[in-house]
């Protein structure tokens, strides 16, 4: 299979003004004869929604929470990146574009990137103009703040609740959609498998979560805009409902995965106290400003952290990276918490954490300044540990955050089935190897409002409308394989739940295909995976009935999509014969420790094509061209 | 820690409900109240038994998914704080804990601890957006709004939509969930021009829902998570007097 990127040609910052003039365009009039399929109502697919339906397209839109407001999008915290240059301090469209590729680890497309750096200031005066009540200066223009990878100030916020207030602003604008009938809305539905017709993407079928009932639905296209799989880790910083079902089927049914094993781990996590835990909070990366990372010098110092004395404790990011010291990126900060707590020298109860210690800010500018900084932050981390920051350390581990990779997609966003659209974090297309922070928010709102509306109206004025009914033949095998399926899980009758599978799974992907990876773990979680998806589908216990809300039946389906895909992630990882970015393979670091990227052999992107359960995926190869910028090696030291 | 849990059971909306009584044995102090009832779950799944239902998602108090009441009170009562926030550290080992479902007529019960709020997704779609089309903005530059404006907006635009204040009104009034989106709005230029139809067509359409009026209770406030201001009542208020005036002019 060959893979057409169609990135248009000519110079860079031309091509999306020469693409979007060579793209069909379907006629006003013609457009409400189109109908389109939209999964997920995050950033991405809340925006794809709203502006779809307001050019006159039929939209059916599906979310699994009660309401599109709920999607996980609304966890974000940090920012959103534009080029507006409003501080004057030297950005530009052209900056913005390299930071981006460049934090990528030059593992992303020229092209994408440069479009997303493009349209990013459209985003900013789009969610301003909904009412998003971004900070404000005292002159009434917009506030700016700096964030990792950036020498500019670039990123807008509202407050720390940045996601959820662009989040809001796309679901008003969804729900003045549904309201006037242009947008279906379908909440509490779980889409479970993809229909084709004819080689292209025709329909989904859906379970109603609440009554159990399994449909179908048809339209002219399929966007899918259904987040992250960071979850195949378990414990993550993501809702506990993120999943990688809705991508998976669409792999299972041909759409390619690229890049699976771009999986970002964020420094700065409340860490697990005990394996009860569901879910690790985020603490915010700016606390790297004043806090001190640190752990004992000697293993099982079980001493508390204010009894150990400055010549017993090392300061290890300060010792190892003396220009950077505990501001270093987040994947050189995250493996290094995991080496010292690999020696033994990790603390707190489960002896996984370190230390994050603001007692000499504190010192030195007075709690009153820290408590301005980041009085929020250590009331949060106050209420989940009953532990007071002001007085003792922070306690800080790594977890699984975001997901690089995703379904694969040309440059009109559309995947190797034609008429299936893949947006936002579902999709491979912009962050390379590694995102930026303030970079997701981005990516979701320029996939959903200024690139996918174009793009798709390309495809559809090629095939025109096809009115297709839900009652084809394709459809009925479809639903018949949903209902095989619910009814095979829930008689197996074994012992063990969802939950305790998906403990182990995530454990085995932590140990294999975490933070930092090699050969011989890799293999080893290889050989592991299929010996738990074995037990799973004879010892699994899943209670209720099919036909009404039960929530074992939505985990068991989906810990079994996880129990798939995490090979996928693992092969990808034995592939990529280097470290780049998150991927960070033990075999290919430099006398120093750094990452060893490879870029006579390895500046592709992967796509990987399914093969039936069990046996490994095929890889296709799409090469990345690189015509204006110059491939460079990341120094942090 | 150990606790005896009155929970709420209830197969679906047809059904009649009642409390079963659980024991919780060998609880974390910190675990949060959400990880409290996986670990009941997983003891009643070994039994034998169908695990309680619950909302939830992000559980770290921004989805706005969870939604108990716990010793009668909306998110059980800790000041600012949801109940995936709650930690069960605040409570007494051996303590006896009832848990419920937010109650109110607009939110039936869809099985267990779970109910249907997408009342308040139509309260929304009767007017709580600003009409711009996707492409249609101005510089955002262009419209300036003072940084005191802004601050206000963001209070109110905190809300997360779990519908608390809804439970603990002796009205079940949504008035706070309203108030908050109408008092965002109504504090940025952006939404003046359609201030006067926005705030009529949601109080029309929370009436439509069977919401009930406010009384000034302020229980609302009370429990908020986001504690959100009754100030935003007040707003509500004055911008439904203004749309009247505006109307007859």
């Amino acid at each position: 299979m060959e893979l057409k990127s169609h990135i248009p040609s000519g110079p860079l910052a031309e091509k999306w003004d020469k693409h979007r003039f060579e793209l069909k365009l379907v006629n006003p009039a013609n457009k409400r004869k189109y109908s389109i399929i939209v999964v997920g109502t995050g950033l991405a697919g809340g925006s794809a929604a709203a502006s779809l339906a307001e050019l006159g397209y039929n939209v059916t839109a599906f979310c699994f929470q009660d309401s599109p407001r709920r999607a996980h999008s609304i966890g974000a915290q940090g920012g959103i990146n534009a080029a507006k240059n409003y501080p004057n301090d030297g950005d530009s469209i052209w900056r913005l574009f390299y930071d981006t590729i460049k934090g990528g680890d030059f593992r992303s497309r020229e092209g994408n990137v440069y479009r997303l750096a493009q349209v990013a200031n459209n985003i900013i005066d789009q969610c301003a103009a909904q009412g998003v009540p971004f900070a404000r200066e005292y002159g009434g223009t917009l506030d700016n703040r700096s964030f990792g990878g950036a020498q500019v100030s670039r990123t807008f916020y509202a407050r720390g609740q940045t996601g959820q207030q662009l989040l809001l602003g796309a679901y008003s604008a969804l729900q003045r959609q549904t309201a006037s009938g242009q947008v279906k809305m379908h909440p509490r539905s779980e889409m479970l498998d993809l229909v084709l017709v004819d080689g292209h993407a025709k329909g989904i079928v859906v379970r109603d979560l609440a009554t159990g009932q399994v449909q179908s639905f048809a339209a002219d296209a399929v966007v899918l805009a259904t987040g992250g799989y960071g979850r195949v880790f378990d414990l993550s910083t993501m809702g506990l409902g993120c999943n990688v079902t809705a991508a998976y089927r669409a792999y299972k049914r041909g759409a390619l995965f690229a890049n699976p094993c771009y999986t970002q781990i964020h420094p700065t996590c409340i860490p697990r106290s005990g394996d009860f835990q569901s879910k690790l909070t985020l603490m915010s990366e700016s606390l790297r400003n004043d806090g001190r990372i640190w752990v004992p010098k000697k293993k099982d110092d079980n001493r508390a952290p204010n009894d150990i004395p400055e010549e017993d404790r090392d300061y290890y990011l300060e010792r190892k990276y003396p220009s950077f010291g505990n501001l270093a990126p987040r994947d050189i900060s995250s493996r290094s918490a995991k080496e010292v707590c690999d020696e033994g020298r990790g603390i707190g109860p489960t002896k996984y954490g370190v230390y994050l210690d603001f007692s000499d800010a504190i010192n030195r500018l007075g709690k009153d300044l820290i408590q301005q900084r980041y009085g929020n932050l250590f009331e949060m981390y106050h209420l989940i540990t009953d532990e007071d920051p002001y007085e003792v350390p922070m306690r800080i581990y790594p977890a699984s955050h975001y997901t690089m990779g995703g379904l694969w997609v040309d440059y009109n966003l559309m995947s190797n089935i034609p008429g299936l659209f893949v947006i936002g974090e579902a999709n491979f297309s912009d962050h390379g190897a590694n995102r930026l922070g303030a970079s997701a928010l981005m990516q979701g709102l320029a996939d959903g409002y200024f690139i996918l509306p174009y793009t798709i109206a390309g495809y559809l004025a090629q095939v025109g409308p096809k009115n297709i009914s839900p009652d084809l033949d394709a459809f009925n095998a479809a639903e018949k394989d949903v209902n095989d399926r619910a009814k095979k899980l829930l008689s197996i009758g074994g012992k063990r739940t969802p939950d305790s599978f998906h403990k182990e799974l995530g454990n085995i992907m932590w140990e294999g295909c975490g933070m930092a990876r090699n050969e011989t773990g890799l293999k080893k979680a290889l050989e592991k995976i299929p010996e738990l998806r074995e037990e799973y589908w004879q010892n699994l216990r899943v209670l209720g009935e099919g036909e009404e809300l039960n929530w074992m039946l939505e985990r068991a389906g989906r810990v079994a999509d996880f129990l798939e895909f995490a090979e996928i992630m693992c092969y990808d990882a034995l592939d990529r014969n280097e470290s780049c970015g998150a991927h960070f393979r033990e075999e290919y670091q430099t006398a120093e420790g750094e990452a060893l990227r490879n870029d006579k052999d390895y500046t592709y992107v992967a796509a990987w094509e399914y093969k039936g359960v069990g046996a490994p995926p095929q890889l296709h190869k799409e090469h990345l061209e690189f015509e204006n910028v110059e491939l460079a090696t990341r120094s942090y030291k | 820690m150990n606790f005896t849990l009155q929970v709420w059971r209830q197969k679906n909306a047809r059904e009649k409900g009642r409390f079963e009584t659980y024991r919780a044995e060998n609880i974390s102090p910190d675990m949060s109240f959400l990880e409290m009832l996986d670990v009941v779950n997983e003891t009643l799944i070994t039994q034998g038994t169908e695990p309680i239902h619950f909302d939830h998602d992000c559980r770290e108090g921004i989805c706005g998914a969870c939604s108990l009441v716990i010793n009668g009170i909306p998110h059980g009562g800790k000041k600012g704080c949801t109940t995936c926030e709650l930690r069960m550290r605040n409570f007494k080992d051996g303590d006896e804990i009832t848990v419920e479902p937010f109650r109110a007529r607009p939110f039936p019960i869809v099985k267990d601890l779970v109910v249907d709020r997408s009342a308040f997704d139509r309260i929304m779609q009767a007017g709580g957006f600003i009409s711009v089309n996707t492409g249609a903005a101005p510089d955002a530059n262009a419209i300036l709004v003072p940084k005191k404006h802004a601050d206000n907006a963001m209070d109110f635009a905190a809300c997360i939509g779990c519908g608390a204040c809804v439970a603990a009104c002796p009205n079940g009034s949504a008035m706070l969930f309203v108030a908050a989106k109408v008092s965002h709005l109504a504090n940025l230029p952006q939404g003046k021009p359609e201030a006067s139809r926005r705030v009529r067509a949601m109080i029309n359409q929370m009436d439509a829902e069977g919401f009930g009026n406010c009384s000034n209770h302020y229980e609302c406030e009370a429990v908020c998570p986001k504690e959100i201001s009754v100030r935003a009542i007040a707003q509500l208020n004055r911008e439904y007097l203004k749309s009247v005036f505006t109307r007859m002019a």
